[in-house]
């Protein structure tokens, strides 16, 4: 058996089964195994891959190459331990009386859900099922980020909804143009021109002046869930006033995915139009971002929006890596894609404890947390510093790669690339000093609180910033290979 | 980039092909029908016309073009845009009591200037793509963005919650027209998944203006203004 029907297959039929189960004890198990399972099923599945090379399944409907095996097992890595973390954790939430059992029916059946959307996205090899797959991330979240029904709550989620379909409505009619442009090419008759494959081993032959309006338009669509700057508005709003779990795997997965989607269309416009416009265009886009995400870190009240902009800003760099565009950068970008993942969304599993330890999200009321529970302070301390850059966690090492490729290519960037770094780093630390060693308010007490998540994350994106370990370069090199057709050296 | 304009007369074309334009055409204007509409139930009934007269321009252009496939498609897209969206609108307007709901459209010939000025430019975006096209659809590729552009503008211009809901479906239905019009349609798993995407999307869009209607005590999402980086 195909480890890849598995692999989508058991997100799917968890959802599906979910939807039916009424205690939320047992979804939340259930959760939990079905995570498990699919994490399995992609590892069994990179395997496969790792050892035969790019696998096209018969129907010609999935594709798996190095670059999105990779981003599947990450996928499924983070949501298995998201969902670890997600069962107390919301056991909790229903304890304090903010979301009822009928919800969290919703939650749980919406969690795998999502999960499927993104795996789909990830593994399909149509554009248009790739744009539906998408738009379907989008509709099993948005009841989600409304989950709580504060006003506040419900705007976010419509903000979310409106911004997002909106937005992604226009990767629609890019993906329409690139179809016009390989129907042109290859022929009316043939069904299969919006192929990824078929498109990408025509490439050459496509139209360059379609394909350049087709990349503007599925970069705002596509930009739009990554969150470049200006189309970020409702990132921060989404990933804020959902229930944590949710924050930790938009901010970890879904922002990913919509960069996969515009890596891939990139590699097509690439070989057609053989300038470096939808590279040009994508650093200008992410470096603004990386900038402007930066200097939004110093204006907030909210911790979950706090870290939301932080993501914002580490998705530009990413996006700005992979539209430099040599074996180094995109070398880096795949790092940085993978350690602001696992830092991220252990953030914000830390965040999300520290904020039921307080009572509050807003950030003048979370103090001492490492007074009132080590762990949770400790934590939150040491994946700041992770996401922050510093030596010696991944997120430093793949930051490290981007300046070293900046620098190869486009000296003078280095300047505003260093500057946003040491504006986003103040811009936490002055927001987390006091959270951290503040003098705690009286009566604040311990909650119970899961950290195995975060210290298995955390520990990875160390061990990655110490070594690559050898197998895991060697999947990069051939995921960077793909993308940019040369090797790092 | 040669932008000399295409010489091209209506009366040269097969009658098949001179539907085709008037029913685009057709489209189009109801696109401005929504624009200028301030009544919520005459805002949704006008969606629906939008939906009947796209799925007669694709049966159109499946009958000019012999792709079979794409009846199938103006099934589809009458059964959804013309029927069951549209229904579920009227409902949703009834179980709100808002169906008898003025909006007060600011600037109203403003906006329809604007739109006007919108159809323009998307001529001339689209002529680069459009002469690449077949005869037939060639106009109608620049229609099928003037009408995803409309949408946006009625969506930015209005404040309900049901308007915008009907703006963000014009955009659909203009993506879906420049499918078919360009290409003839997508292939059909892309097309299903497509409307089933549209469809759960107009579900949502039902539980949210209740979840609004709670929160906030209206429809009016300019309301909707909690959330931002200034301190209250």
């Amino acid at each position: 058996m195909n480890p890849l029907y598995l692999v989508l297959g058991l997100p799917l039929g968890g959802g599906l089964v979910l939807a039916l189960v009424r205690s939320h004890r047992i979804a939340g198990l259930i959760n939990v195994a079905v995570s498990t399972a699919t994490c399995g099923a992609s590892v069994w599945l990179a395997l496969n891959v790792l050892g035969t090379g790019p696998e096209l399944s018969p129907d010609k409907l999935f594709y798996i190459d190095a670059f999105n095996v990779y981003l599947v097992a990450l996928t499924a890595f983070v949501g298995m331990t998201t969902a670890i973390f997600s069962r107390p954790y919301m056991q909790h939430e229903v304890e304090r009386g903010r979301v009822g059992s009928q919800r969290m029916r919703l939650y749980h059946s919406m969690y795998q859900g999502f999960l499927f959307a993104m795996l789909l996205a990830l593994t399909t090899n149509n554009m248009g099922v790739l744009w539906v797959a998408m738009e379907a991330a989008t509709l099993t979240t948005v009841l989600l980020v409304s989950l709580y029904r504060t006003p506040e709550s419900v705007e976010a989620a419509w903000k979310y909804f409106i911004l997002c379909g909106v937005g992604i409505a226009q990767a629609l009619f890019g993906t329409v143009l690139l179809y016009f442009a390989a129907e042109r090419r290859l022929g009316a008759k043939r069904n299969d021109s919006l192929l990824w494959s078929v498109l990408h081993t025509h490439a050459a032959q496509l139209d360059p002046a379609v394909l350049a309006i087709a990349f503007v338009f599925l970069l705002v669509g596509y930009g739009t869930k990554v969150g470049l700057v200006p189309l970020h508005n409702w990132l921060p709003d989404a990933h804020s006033e959902g229930p944590t779990p949710m924050s930790a795997v938009l901010s970890g997965l879904l922002l990913n995915v919509a960069l996969y989607a515009l890596v891939r269309v990139k590699m097509l416009v690439d070989g057609s139009l053989h300038t470096a416009l939808a590279g040009h265009l994508m650093m200008g886009f992410g470096l603004l971002s990386f900038l402007v995400a930066g200097l939004f870190l110093h204006r907030q009240h909210d911790i979950k929006r706090m870290y939301s902009y932080s993501s914002i800003e580490h998705m530009g760099l990413t996006t700005f890596a992979f539209g430099i565009g040599g074996a180094l950068a995109t070398f880096a970008a795949l790092l940085h894609m993978t350690v602001h993942s696992l830092t991220k969304s252990a953030i914000f599993v830390t965040v999300g404890h520290a904020a039921q330890l307080a009572g509050t999200q807003r950030i003048e009321h979370i103090r001492g947390l490492i007074r009132t529970q080590p762990a949770v302070g400790w934590g939150l301390l040491a994946g700041s510093l992770a996401i922050a850059g510093f030596p010696p966690f991944g997120v430093f090492m793949s930051e490290f790669l981007v300046l070293n490729a900046t620098m190869k290519s486009w000296p003078w960037l280095t300047v505003p690339l260093l500057l946003g770094l040491a504006i986003a780093f103040a811009g936490l630390f002055r927001h987390l000093h006091p959270m951290i060693y503040g003098t705690p308010p009286v009566g604040q007490t311990r909650v119970k609180a899961n950290m195995l998540p975060v210290m298995v994350h955390l520990a990875l994106v160390l061990w990655l910033g110490l070594s690559i370990p050898l197998f895991l370069a060697h999947w990069f090199e051939q995921a960077t290979q793909l993308i940019s057709g040369s090797l790092p050296v | 980039m040669n932008l000399q304009p295409v010489t091209m007369h209506l009366t040269d074309l097969s009658l098949f092909s001179q539907g085709i334009l008037v029913s685009a055409a057709l489209v189009l204007f109801t696109s401005f029908v929504m624009l200028a509409q301030a009544r919520i139930q005459p805002l949704i009934y006008t969606f629906a016309w939008q939906g009947v007269l796209l799925s007669v321009t694709t049966a159109l252009v499946a009958l000019v073009s012999g792709h079979t496939h794409l009846y199938i498609s103006a099934l589809l897209t009458f059964v959804l845009k013309a029927l069951l969206i549209p229904w579920m609108l009227y409902r949703l307007v009834q179980r709100l009591h808002i169906q008898q709901d003025v909006e007060i459209v600011s600037h109203p010939s403003l906006t329809l200037l604007g739109g006007a000025v919108l159809v323009v430019f998307c001529y001339y975006v689209a002529l680069p793509v459009a002469q690449l096209s077949t005869l037939v659809t060639r106009n109608t590729i620049a229609v099928s963005m003037a009408i995803v552009l409309l949408g946006m503008l009625l969506m930015i211009t209005r404040r309900t919650a049901v308007a915008q809901v009907i703006g963000f479906m014009s955009i659909e239905n203009g993506l879906f027209f420049a499918a078919v019009a360009s290409t003839y349609g997508m292939p059909m798993i892309v097309e299903l998944g497509i409307a089933f995407d549209v469809l759960v999307a107009a579900v949502l869009f039902g539980v949210f203006f209740f979840q609004i209607r709670t929160s906030i005590d209206s429809l009016d999402v300019d309301r909707l203004n909690r959330l931002s980086e200034r301190e209250e």
